[in-house]
């Protein structure tokens, strides 16, 4: 790994660039917001946020710790009631991609943020669906970012608590009026898109630095690899010192509250 | 017409044991003053509503208020986990809970089936998810016109919702601002309501499309400077990020959270508890 930056930085310059100037977003908390952001103070300027307590065309200067933080209100171009937000905008077909994160992420790219374990007796509760389940199906695409490990790359979730391609890669085919999915999953070693036929998630990219070894010991299934695996580029400067001073600030901020 | 009455007047009156009760505010304006006022009062085997239950129902869930959970997302926004409803969850205390459990796309959309009068809330959702196989209340049905299936779900009928908003004019016409998640919709859902407010003023001095609740159709107005902290309310103070992040460990632990509950809810009143 390069001592210029690190391994999550990779992932949320990453994650970053697949965002195009322009597109309207609908952000998860957490890294796709880092990411998302990242991404409209550097190459994607116009591009629109959106975050499901309402706020349209959000401009924040810090990273929200929470989804209904007065920032994101102040700095948004007009905020919309929650039914608005999921009715209008989500399920009205207004947002080009949808951002999520997960706790866990199986090889059809359903997300689990319910439960470990079984439903009547969880071994861990988790937060559950919040506006994902119907972003995932509503929204032109879906990007997905999150660290990369055995624990959260799991072969098969213990709840779909937000589709992907389903148990067997088809949840979405002959459905009407559903978006395309997830398109390129972003971790801290590698992209993954899923395979045009099967939806299985396929490694497209590494990390420099990153081997086929590292991404398979840190893969819970047999993962496949593309025919042409690339080199994902490698975080510019201006890059890296946008995301540091939103850090930066961001932290300062949140303490002082 | 609303009445005006003091916060533990509203509660004693309008929340009765049993009851179903959403207090809304989508992490914004939540109504933390009225939580500790139905925890003070001892209200039992309530069935909450809300979607992001935060840490108002956390509190209500450990003080053993709750007999279900109706919800959407039950984390600490930015933090973790609710530890109060992971512990009545998976192992039952103080209680056992029941929980039923949506997408918060089906909960606004049942607020607002409610506010509209209709028996339930028809949406494009739940495609391929695991919660219909665990919530009964997730139907589907086949659209009449074009047969494309959508989900149904009940909507959201609750015998008194509690809001909190900026402010009230003098005969209890009610002005909410910023983030205003569900606050209207759970009004206008309820047999009953209870909003408290920042303060009363003579006048709302807003715009023409500001979200404006009439005193016509809310029950009760109460006030409670404060009455949202340590969520925030716009205009008047801002979240207080660090109880969020401090709310871990003293929820993490029963001892310690039966020991914050008597500090900074049973040993104070309705009208200095607000600011916990």
């Amino acid at each position: 790994m390069s001592e210029r930056y690190s391994a999550s930085e990779m992932m949320t310059v990453t994650a970053s660039r697949a965002l195009t100037n322009g597109q309207s977003c609908f952000v998860g908390i957490g890294l796709p917001s880092e990411a998302a952001n990242l991404a409209r103070l550097t190459h994607a300027p116009d591009v629109v946020l959106i975050y499901e307590s309402g706020t349209l065309e959000t401009k924040p200067d810090v990273l929200p710790l929470s989804i209904g933080d007065g920032e994101l209100c102040e700095t948004a171009l007009t905020t919309v009631s929650v039914p608005e937000m999921f009715r209008y905008w989500v399920q009205g077909g207004k947002i080009d991609v949808g951002f999520l994160g997960a706790a866990q992420i199986d090889k059809y790219a359903n997300l689990n943020t319910t439960l470990i374990g079984d439903y009547t007796d969880p071994k861990v509760r988790l937060p559950g669906g919040g506006g994902a389940p119907e972003m995932a199906t509503a929204t032109g695409e879906i990007f997905i970012t999150l660290k990369q490990s055995k624990r959260t790359f799991v072969e098969a979730v213990d709840f779909v608590t937000t589709v992907g391609f389903g148990r067997d890669g088809t949840a979405r085919d002959g459905v009407p009026n559903i978006g395309k999915g997830p398109t390129r999953v972003i971790t801290d070693l590698c992209v993954m898109q899923p395979d045009p036929t099967t939806k299985e998630l396929t490694v497209t990219s590494l990390h420099p630095g990153v081997t086929r070894a590292d991404v398979i010991e840190a893969t819970g299934w047999d993962i496949a690899f593309a025919d042409d695996v690339s080199e994902t580029a490698e975080p510019d400067d201006q890059e890296l010192t946008v995301l540091r001073e939103l850090k930066t600030r961001t932290e300062k901020h949140h303490a002082e509250s | 017409m609303a009445e005006f009455l003091s916060l533990a007047e509203a509660v004693d009156r309008y929340v009765a044991d049993g009851a179903t009760v959403a207090l809304e505010g989508f992490t914004h304006l939540i109504p933390f003053a009225a939580g500790h006022e139905i925890i003070r009062q001892k209200k039992r085997d309530l069935t909450l509503i809300r979607m992001t239950p935060d840490l108002i129902y956390d509190q209500m869930i450990g003080a053993g208020c709750a007999k279900k959970l109706i919800f959407s997302w039950g984390g600490n926004p930015g933090v973790g986990s609710l530890h109060r409803l992971r512990d009545a969850v998976e192992k039952g205390w103080p209680h056992q809970i029941e929980i039923l459990e949506h997408s918060h796309a089906a909960m606004a959309n049942a607020f607002e089936a409610g506010a509209a009068g209709l028996p339930l809330a028809i949406l494009r959702g739940y495609i391929g998810s695991d919660l219909p196989k665990v919530n009964d209340q997730i139907k589907f049905i086949d659209c009449p016109f074009t047969g494309e299936k959508l989900a149904a779900v009940p909507s959201i009928r609750p015998d008194v919702s509690i809001v909190h908003a900026q402010k009230a004019d003098k005969h209890g016409n009610v002005l909410v601002e910023g983030i205003i998640g569900v606050q209207k919709e759970a009004v206008l859902a309820a047999k009953h309501s209870i909003v408290t407010v920042e303060e009363i003023v003579d006048e709302l001095d807003c715009g023409p499309n500001a979200c404006v609740i009439p005193a016509w159709v809310i029950t009760a107005v109460a006030k409670a400077p404060g009455g949202a902290k340590p969520s925030y309310t716009h205009g008047y103070y801002p979240r207080s990020n660090k109880f969020y992040k401090d709310w871990d460990p003293i929820s993490r632990d029963r001892d310690a959270f039966n020991a914050w509950l008597d500090e900074h809810v049973f040993n104070t009143t309705a009208d200095n508890g607000a600011s916990a």
